[in-house]
């Protein structure tokens, strides 16, 4: 795939690394102390999965705007919908049974 | 040794099975017998079993299609013979244990045995030639999903003869599909027929989609295809990211029966919710994977016979959209007697109401379509009118049932059952029966005789209608689902009604199997020589019947809405220019060996023959790593064998005395412009 | 059989098609892993505090193992990113080499979380003591599997590479590879924020 829009060096790699790094060692530290009451940590925690998410996406599988990517992009975005409605919706309705249902 | 498997497996003292399996094994002798009298092992060999054409392994498809269609019509027939015999008083021939198989398999054979193969073999012969392909993307993966297919149906077939089956309903519900409940080998059988099965069809919606989007002739952009083809990419969509669902689901339900885990079970914390909601999460997506494509079907068959452009061609692109993105919200309405409350009920119902729209879209574009057309009422264009009333009416009590306040009334009532088949026999099994004689002539080579294809029609929507409509009566009456013993009496005349419809039915089979016989017998008269005998519109009637094994000798253009139909019109169909060698892919007996080895797998897990479930998990994994190392899976058609194939078929055609069964006058030749 | 020029720019433009077609075809199939994953995840997420009497995740779970095991994963990322490069130079020792460093890391992935099952098993906190831990159990080892199966992968084109060379097949597959490594990676993610560190609050 040497015709890459963009050339992929060490750069991309090295920038991902150390941000994956920096975005596990926060909330592995804010889980392990429980410095900050625990709403404010689920925050935390989930904000920075999100973000090293969009990271690994970027910066090691390449997902861009471009041409070749596009297809890629789509159908990840496409795909992220999905989960979210299927893990969404089950526990809505998982929550709504068990209440009703004096679970 | 042999884990559970023991001679008690064999039902000795059932007398229908017992004679139902020594019929089975007289004509499979028969027929391995003729195999080798003939001797055309070889032969089946090379040219069927380890063929990765694309052509081919849809033929397969539906024979096996057909072939189960019979054993899911007997359990059916059997089903309306025993409640009309409960219904009248008789304890009837069924007791309930073997009724509860008798409704499970009937589901699971049609659903996953009968329409899914039957949609996916259509979909096999067909895509390539829309859009202008000599293959699909992965040809190995295509033979593979074909064998890995079968294999779930020697398992369930072998579940007649070797143990039990689910007595659980065709989708196994906790608890009583687990463990405590279901102790037996049916339920082991119903999980790995539809597993091994299942990986299949996943493989197929990740082919199908790859060869749709690149392998398209180069000039045919994503808005020219035809819509038969565009229907399917939204369908493999849905088998993408819908069938993982299943899998998981069923994986779940596996490690309770195997490994004691408590996801559904009654205690530790399990929640059989869970499943009825994960299985539905697939369970939905599913019957639009079924659907999608015949609309698609009906789409190409509106138009060819109302020899008319398609009205309505990007309203139609996007209502299937639509429905793909919708067909993943609306999966409650499936168990809103479950429990859930009121908030979660309404956005469920209300979102089953808004995905009917884009249907009815579709439908009054077909209608416009055939308004002021020409239209020919050949077999296809009778099951696709067929289709349009019997489809929307069942939608419509579909709309009836999606009111959460209606359903706790219906709910797993014959109305319930009455709905969905209605819209399954007047969608999906009246599609497939239009593509079916649409495209055999394409497959074959040979016209399907007409007057038997017309009389199997007018039985089957008969005979629908009689065996059906008394359902939803029998709903409103109060009867419910799976009864098999000391039914109410004051239900008996709607079941009779019901079970006299049965056998209309059975009559409009019998017209299609003397139909395969006429048309076999007759096939020199029916030949289609030119490849196009319904004058059609789309690129696959641009071939040979049946089409050179590489389909294209050039590349077509493919840069407008129904390319062939223009093309013959400016007289640009002729494809004798220099022609180029071609890179086809090879033969393989992966698909086969891999296939096989799956069997072992699922069988020795059936009967906790774990030394089987070894030999199985290595052979799988062995031959896929063997065959990665196989470098001869390509070749190139040299260009002589191209033109040899290219100029018999020109000359075929030059000396066809036969026309067309459409003919081609010149008042036909009314352009529409539609307002857009 | 005659080529001209004008064919054999196009032979190479298709072979260079099948390699793209490949690539998204195993997207595609990345995507359906996807739902697989989302399903389970929503499994774990109704049954989680379903603990039945036995442990919950505050109980068994510990934060710095499963933090070395993050470590181990992502440094295989990139190790596997920096074979890439080297595969793009054609530099099939460098290739290998990092694809052992790859190798060894993710081997020792496998390898802890083995050790976390077998000792929770001990126990008595199998993944038949409680839906709670029979949807953790599943969820982790279902992503164990995949990294397991990365491995053998791994092996396999490593043995490839040597009989076949590094041809347009073989970087069809490493590159096939590496987006099934990064896309376990970032499944990883997901455990170990939903399971493990929202399991310990």
């Amino acid at each position: 795939m040497a015709n890459q829009p963009h050339q992929t060096g060490y750069g991309d790699y090295i920038k991902g690394f150390i941000a994956s790094l920096i975005l596990t060692i926060i909330p592995f530290y804010f889980a392990a102390t429980k410095s900050l009451p625990t709403t404010t940590t689920v925050i935390i925690l989930v904000a920075c999965a999100v973000v090293q998410l969009v990271v690994h996406l970027v910066y090691f599988l390449h997902l861009d705007r471009s041409e070749k990517g596009m297809w890629n992009s789509m159908s990840f975005a496409f795909t992220a919908v999905i989960v979210l409605i299927l893990i969404a919706g089950s526990v809505w309705i998982m929550v709504n049974l068990h209440d009703n249902m004096l679970l | 040794m042999f884990g559970r498997l023991t001679l008690d497996a064999i039902p000795f003292h059932e007398p229908i099975l017992m004679v139902t399996m020594a019929i089975i094994m007289l004509g499979g002798a028969a027929l391995v017998g003729g195999i080798t009298y003939l001797g055309k092992w070889r032969y089946l060999w090379t040219e069927w079993f380890t063929t990765v054409d694309h052509k081919k392994i849809g033929v397969m498809y539906i024979i096996i299609a057909f072939v189960m269609m019979m054993r899911g019509f007997a359990d059916a027939i059997m089903m309306r013979s025993q409640q009309v015999l409960s219904a009248a008083g008789e304890t009837g021939y069924l007791p309930p244990h073997h009724y509860d198989q008798i409704f499970s398999a009937h589901g699971v054979i049609m659903i996953f045995f009968m329409a899914m193969p039957f949609i996916i073999g259509l979909m096999n012969i067909v895509i390539p030639l829309q859009i202008g392909a000599r293959d699909v993307a992965f040809p190995f993966l295509n033979s593979l999903s074909f064998w890995l297919f079968v294999v779930g149906v020697v398992l369930i077939n072998l579940s007649l003869f070797v143990g039990e089956f689910a007595q659980t309903g065709w989708l196994a519900y906790p608890p009583l599909s687990g463990k405590e409940y279901s102790p037996g080998v049916g339920v082991d059988y119903w999980i790995w027929a539809l597993q091994i099965s299942g990986i299949g069809t996943t493989l197929s919606g990740v082919n199908f989609f790859t060869t749709i989007m690149r392998l398209r002739t180069p000039s045919m952009p994503l808005m020219k295809m035809p819509v038969f083809t565009w229907a399917s990419l939204c369908a493999n969509v849905l088998i993408i990211i819908s069938f993982p669902i299943l899998t998981v689901t069923i994986a779940l339900l596996t490690l309770d029966r195997y490994l004691g885990t408590h996801f559904f079970t009654n205690d530790m914390g399990g929640d059989m919710m869970m499943y009825v909601n994960l299985i539905w999460a697939w369970g939905h997506p599913e019957v639009y994977i079924l659907v999608l494509p015949v609309f698609g079907v009906f789409s190409e068959v509106v138009a060819t016979f109302s020899r008319k452009k398609l009205f309505g061609y990007t309203s139609l692109v996007w209502a299937t959209v639509v429905i793909t993105i919708l067909a993943f919200v609306v999966w409650l309405h499936h168990f809103f007697t479950m429990g859930a409350g009121a908030n979660v009920n309404a956005f469920f119902g209300i979102a089953t109401m808004v995905i009917s729209i884009p249907t009815g879209v579709k439908i009054f574009n077909w209608l416009f379509t055939m308004y002021r057309g020409r239209i020919k009422f050949t077999t296809p264009m009778l099951w696709t009118v067929g289709f349009m009333i019997t489809f929307t009416i069942g939608g419509m009590t579909g709309v009836l049932l999606a009111v959460p306040a209606a359903n706790f009334v219906l709910h797993n009532s014959l109305f319930l059952i009455a709905h969905f088949h209605n819209v399954i026999i007047g969608g999906v099994v009246f599609g497939c029966f239009a593509g079916f004689a649409y495209w055999f002539p394409k497959a074959t080579g040979y016209m399907l005789d007409e007057k038997w294809g017309k009389r199997a029609f007018w039985f089957w929507i008969t005979g629908f209608f009689v065996a059906f409509m008394p359902l939803y009566i029998l709903g409103f009456m109060g009867m419910t689902r799976r009864l098999s013993q000391h039914i109410e009496p004051q239900y008996f005349p709607m079941l009779a009604i019901a079970a006299f419809g049965a056998v209309l039915i059975l009559c409009g089979i019998l017209c299609q199997i003397m139909q395969l016989y006429v048309t076999f017998r007759n096939r020199e008269a029916l030949r289609d020589v030119t490849g196009d005998p319904w004058d059609g519109r789309t690129l696959e009637w641009a071939t040979s019947s049946p089409p050179p094994f590489y389909n294209f000798a050039h590349l077509p253009e493919g840069n407008e809405l129904d390319a062939h139909w223009y093309q013959k019109e400016r007289g640009e169909t002729d494809q004798s220019r220099d022609y180029q060698p071609i890179h086809m892919p090879k033969n393989t007996g992966a698909g086969v060996i891999i296939s096989a080895y799956a069997l072992v797998f699922g069988f020795g897990l059936i009967w906790y023959i774990w030394w089987l479930v070894a030999i199985g998990v290595v052979g799988m994994i062995g031959t896929w790593i063997k065959h990665s190392f196989n470098e001869d899976v390509d070749y190139y058609v040299p260009v002589e064998e191209v033109k040899a194939i290219e100029e018999a078929h020109k000359a075929r055609v030059a000396g066809a005395s036969t026309k067309p069964v459409t003919n081609n006058d010149d008042e036909d030749e009314m352009e529409v412009e539609y307002a857009n | 059989m005659q080529t001209n020029a004008v064919d054999h720019h196009a032979h190479d433009e298709h072979h260079h098609d099948i390699g793209e077609t490949k690539l998204l075809g195993f997207w595609i199939y990345l995507m359906s892993d996807c739902i697989l994953f989302a399903t389970l995840f929503a499994t774990y997420a109704v049954l989680f505090t379903n603990t039945a009497g036995g442990p919950s995740g505050k109980d068994i779970f510990e934060l710095p193992f499963v933090f070395t095991e993050t470590m181990m994963l992502l440094f295989s990322s990139i190790t596997f990113g920096f074979g890439m490069i080297a595969m793009k130079r054609k530099d099939v020792a460098g290739l290998k080499r990092w694809m052992y460093v790859t190798f060894l890391l993710g081997f020792g992935f496998v390898a802890m979380e083995v050790y976390e099952f077998h000792h929770l098993i001990e126990e008595g906190f199998g993944p038949d003591r409680s839906a709670f831990l029979s949807s953790f159990f599943t969820l982790v080892a279902t992503h164990g599997l995949h990294v397991t199966a990365g491995l053998i992968w791994m092996v396999v084109c490593m043995v490839q590479l040597n009989t076949k060379g590094l041809n347009e097949t073989m970087e069809t597959r490493f590159q096939c590879l590496s987006l099934f490594w990064h896309f376990l990676d970032i499944v990883w993610i997901c455990v170990f924020t939903i399971v493990y560190l929202l399991g310990v609050l």
